[in-house]
């Protein structure tokens, strides 16, 4: 018992006295304000910034080789905290999130012929440019939902990706996946959107999609200011977001959505009450 | 005596029985021939005539560009009717020029037969190059650049592949029974160019009329014929390679690294018509088969032929196909449609009826190892498709992704019925995207 | 016409082999072990095995239940770790303990990991060592077998290997007389866990999944040449300590474990090297615990442990690429 208690004993000590010499000979020197960072950050490791995880970040802030308003997860709460933290006046970029330019689901708009295989829309997209007729419609195999890892993707049941406008924290994940590039990043402000991506001729869109834009101008026309028309797909001109609602009844198509109003149709997302306060 | 093969492999059902025995059948000539200038691998032509202009059979219609590239001729007389993007069995619409045929069919005068006695190898590397020859096997790569390998890599083992290990397909096998001399030369015409010392020509045991047939043919000749084993792809270069000689292709090298050239025997076929007829690469036989088309047939096809042309000729369809795939069940592409024109590299037509189509839903791997048993490469394919899906680029590329030959073999024994084969090219397309961005 | 066109990444053929009829492969090849067992055990060893097959259906519906996945029992994994875990088990066994065997074996040896496919280690193994270890009394309790229509009951009494081991321990040879005679190891005359008993029983089955292409001989040979080897290695020094290679053989669970559980194809190498290095591993291991641990039988604890060497196995022991040199990475 005795001999137990002694012998563990000893091999504690060895082992204790070991790892403080190991701690004090291999420290590694970190700046202070490095770790301070770490901990503010999100801690997503999202890559938005362009750095290897977060504290890929944090290091390259403390060497100065970059600015504090890179990280669009942290929005201004985490810019304020930088700030703070290395002692100097940042402002944050404005807030930017994405936003699904379609709402061509399989009940609205045609398939070209029927996908088996790897549920993934790149790989989808390397058969015959996709399943879907329309050449910038959504595919709706969720290889945006997978890569976003802020779960602010919901695929509908009919296959449509939608993003909700709460969760998005605009690090890009998502539109750097998307094979038809339907994804876009829209200012936070802006909830209006036409939601379609196709360039093709009215009538050719109407073939494929009951809710496609085909380029007829009427919201243009409504609201000159508000919407922008090149190569037969209609957009929305942000600065003037508040007016385009104006012009939504107008739609023959209705592919235009205020998202302060609801998600697109088979979401279960719902509006928050968004403000539609404009900075001026 | 024990017939000569290669390690894994797989034994998918023949079904060579809907047309093994049916002669080739000339197809007649459809209403529009609409021939895509990108039909082989390498640089797409360039058309080099115009709307409105009047073509003549065989007249180029588009030039090669650069080395790695052979042009593309008209498939009969006619007028150019347009020059546009069209449905291309690749899957994205390309640039075809659309002839309307006069009827007449009407040989161009410009092209010359030549004696082979009075060609120098060069010369007949030339005539291939201009008559637009590539391999007929199905890969469509531009014939004249294997006729011309650099000086260092000498060439002592010729090989020619009639073995046409894909189910369902026939053509190669009828065109040994029905024109072995046009093959023949061919085989002659090769060896002098590449100069190799033995001439071997491989035959899938399940084709002993051809067998016998062509050792008849090279009785008291130095071309030697081999029978191999039947199995799935006896007929992929490298494991042709190593049945006949023994030896392995390097990983990421050619089969000249080693000495070593093969050719298809219809590619054969198409090297004499261009050689000593002057005749370019216009037709090919193409087998039209599978259960959804009433009557199956090796048809000799002119190139830019619509699929629907094709299965009219074959007594039309007997129901709605699930698949129409250009090519063999292991290897072929599905089609958005009959509206796709044949090409260069069309060996087959293959409607498959929806009851034929596996629907199964993919299940988790269980690891059981089917797919490194039957992988000709000895690769781990369900390894290689886990990284790859999962975006581990640096790990599949690790594991050799870039070896595989996607000859299909792991994915139709995988009883997961996961999509090794679509997996692993997704990895291959994100190893060769990140080199490009990385170098 | 187009819009019922497939279009799909070849190959566009296959074989049709899928999971579920793998699956029920091994499990007809298990009716056998199961015939003998109960033909031996009688009504108990029926009843260890329908609870164990029921208890880790409904502990895989539960769990995929409550993890939102799809219930996938039909595919008939978890009615094969079920029957597999039953014929690890003493012919006593009680209810529960089988019971807690089998939501052990699914619920932590299988689902926790992701299910099928996912596990490290052989869920039936990881059930029965939990058990043997928690409760080490009734999974040692042994019966002599009674075979239908004896007339007998079920009398408690030891194996072959715990009575070796008892008589070494003791007195450091063999024991005097040594319970049944091969044959009767062989056909399953002996007491033991249910499925463990009857070699020939096993074996038929084996050659049935041989034949199927499911089993391939990498595995058992490497297990069963290893073990015949070492212990035959040691029976030569001194035999009059340590029992021949055959008696080691045909008793304790080396038959059910080198077909059966080492065979598990999730959770052993993928290279054919690999398997014949994990083969000889489980061997060697089964071995040393029999001869010189402190449990009787040691396949169990030597196939978990060749489990958990798995990945390393599949790292470093992968099959030669065509076309690359061997020796070359």
């Amino acid at each position: 018992m005795l001999a137990a208690i002694l012998s563990l004993g000893c091999i504690g000590m060895i082992a204790a006295i070991a790892l403080g010499f190991a701690a004090k000979k291999f420290a590694v020197e970190v700046d202070p304000r490095e770790l301070a960072i770490i901990e503010s950050l999100p801690g997503a490791n999202c890559g938005a910034c362009g750095f290897p995880g977060c504290a890929g970040y944090a290091k390259a802030l403390v060497a100065g080789t970059i600015d504090l308003n890179q990280c669009p997860p942290g929005g201004a709460d985490v810019v304020a905290k930088l700030a703070r933290i290395m002692g100097v006046e940042a402002s944050a970029a404005a807030r930017e999130i994405a936003v699904v330019l379609c709402q061509g689901d399989n009940r609205k708009a045609q398939v070209k012929y029927h996908y088996l295989g790897l549920e993934d829309c790149t790989a989808a997209q390397r058969i015959a440019d996709g399943p879907k007729t329309c050449s910038g419609g959504c595919l709706g195999l969720g290889s945006c939902e997978r890569a976003c890892p802020f779960d602010a993707i919901e695929m509908t049941v009919d296959g449509l990706a939608v993003i909700s406008r709460e969760k998005c924290t605009g690090c890009r994940k998502c539109v750097a996946v998307c094979p038809r590039k339907v994804i876009r990043m829209t200012p936070f402000e802006a909830t209006v959107h036409v939601l379609c991506n196709s360039h093709d001729k009215g009538a050719v869109v109407r073939k494929y999609c009951q809710v496609g834009c085909i380029g007829c101008h009427i919201c243009q026309k409504t609201v000159p200011e508000a919407y922008k028309i090149e190569d037969f797909l209609a957009a929305v001109v942000y600065e003037h977001d508040i007016k385009a609602t104006e012009a939504l009844p107008k739609c023959p198509t209705q592919c235009i959505r205020d998202f302060a109003e609801g998600y697109p149709d088979g979401s279960t997302l719902l509006p928050a009450g968004a403000d539609k306060t404009h900075a001026a | 005596m024990r017939l000569k093969t290669f390690a894994g492999g797989i034994h998918p059902p023949g079904n060579k029985q809907w047309s093994a025995h049916k002669p080739i059948e000339d197809c007649p000539l459809p209403a529009e021939f609409i021939v895509p200038l990108a039909q082989h691998i390498g640089a797409p032509s360039i058309v080099c005539v115009a709307v409105g202009q009047q073509v003549a059979k065989g007249q180029e219609i588009g030039s090669a560009k650069g080395f790695v590239s052979v042009p593309v001729h008209a498939p009969t007389s006619g007028e150019v009717v347009a020059i546009e993007h069209r449905a291309h069995p690749w899957g994205p619409a390309l640039a075809a020029v659309v002839i309307k045929p006069d009827g007449e069919d009407r040989w161009s005068t410009e092209l010359q037969p030549a004696a082979p006695g009075d060609l120098s190898a060069d010369d007949m590397v030339e005539r291939v190059r201009l008559a637009g020859v590539v391999g007929m096997g199905g890969a469509a790569f531009p014939a004249h650049v294997k006729m011309s390998p650099p000086p260092e890599k000498k060439i002592h083992t010729l090989i020619f592949n009639g073995v046409e290990c894909e189910p369902y397909l026939t053509a190669d096998h009828r065109m040994m029974l029905e024109e072995p001399e046009r093959i023949l030369q061919g085989v002659a015409l090769l060896q002098y160019v590449l100069g190799a010392e033995r001439v071997v020509i491989g035959i899938e045991a399940n084709k002993p009329d051809a067998i016998a047939l062509f050792t008849e043919h090279c009785a008291g000749t130095p071309v030697e014929v081999v029978a191999l084993q039947v199995k799935y792809p006896q007929g992929a270069e490298k494991q042709l390679i190593a049945a006949v000689t023994g030896k392995e292709v390097p990983s990421g090298g050619l089969p000249m690294d080693i000495g070593v050239a093969v050719h298809n025997v219809s590619t054969a076929a198409a090297v004499t018509d261009a050689i000593v007829h002057g005749r370019p690469l216009i037709e090919r036989v193409c087998t039209v088969t599978g259960s959804a088309i009433r009557e199956p047939k090796n048809l000799r096809i002119r190139i830019g032929t619509p699929l629907s042309h094709l299965v009219d000729i074959c007594g039309g369809l007997v129901e709605p196909p699930g698949k129409v795939i250009m090519g063999g069940p292991m290897m072929g592409f599905t089609q958005l449609g009959l509206h796709v024109p044949a090409t260069k590299g069309t060996s087959g037509l293959l409607l498959l009826r929806t009851a034929e189509v596996d629907l199964n839903e993919e299940g988790p791997c269980i690891r059981c190892a089917r797919c490194l048993q039957a992988c000709p490469i000895n690769l781990q394919p369900t390894t290689i498709a886990a990284y790859a899906r999962r975006d581990l680029v640096a790990e599949a590329a690790e594991h050799r992704a870039m070896d595989c030959i996607e000859c299909g073999s792991c994915s139709y024994v995988c009883p997961a019925v996961i999509p090794l084969v679509q997996a692993i090219r997704y990895g291959k397309a994100a190893i060769l995207a990140k080199k490009r961005n990385s170098p | 016409m187009n819009q019922q066109l497939y279009l799909s990444s070849s190959p566009h053929i296959h074989s049709g082999e899928t999971t579920t009829k793998v699956m029920r492969a091994v499990l007809y090849s298990l009716l056998p072990a199961c015939g003998v067992a109960v033909y031996f055990f009688g009504p108990s060893a029926l009843s260890v095995l329908l609870i164990a097959t029921l208890g880790c259906l409904a502990t895989e519906a539960v769990c995929q239940r409550l993890m939102g996945q799809p219930v996938t029992i039909v595919d008939g994994s978890a009615a094969i770790t079920g029957v597999l875990l039953a014929l690890n088990l003493p012919p006593s066994s009680p209810w529960w303990l089988t019971l807690l065997g089998a939501v052990i074996a699914i619920a932590i040896g299988k689902q926790v990991y992701g299910g099928l496919g996912s596990n490290p280690f052989n869920p039936a193994l990881v059930a029965r060592v939990v058990l043997l270890i928690s409760f080490p009394v009734q999974m040692t309790t042994w019966s002599a077998p009674a075979p239908l229509g004896s007339g007998l009951d079920l009398v408690t009494t030891a194996t072959p290997l715990g009575a070796w081991k008892n008589a070494v321990m003791l007195t450091g040879k063999l024991p005097a007389e040594m319970h049944g005679s091969m044959a009767d190891y062989f056909l399953g005359n002996m007491p033991g866990c249910i499925g463990e008993v009857s070699a020939l029983a096993l074996l038929l089955g084996a050659a049935y999944l041989f034949y199927r292409r499911i089993l391939t001989w990498h595995i058992p040979t490497a297990f069963v040449g290893s073990v015949v080897l070492l212990s035959g290695l040691f029976w030569l020094i001194n035999p009059a300590k340590y029992p021949n290679p055959v008696f080691h053989l045909l008793t304790g669970g080396l038959i059910l474990g080198a077909f059966y559980m080492a065979t598990d194809m999730v959770t052993t190498p993928v290279s054919r090297k690999g398997m014949l290095l994990f083969g000889v591993g489980c061997g060697l291991l089964t071995v040393l615990i029999r001869l010189f641990g402190g449990y009787p039988e040691g396949v169990s604890f030597a196939i978990l442990l060749m489990n958990a060497a798995t990945p390393l196995i599949d790292r470093y022991l992968r099959p030669r690429t065509f076309g690359v040199l061997a020796g070359k990475a």
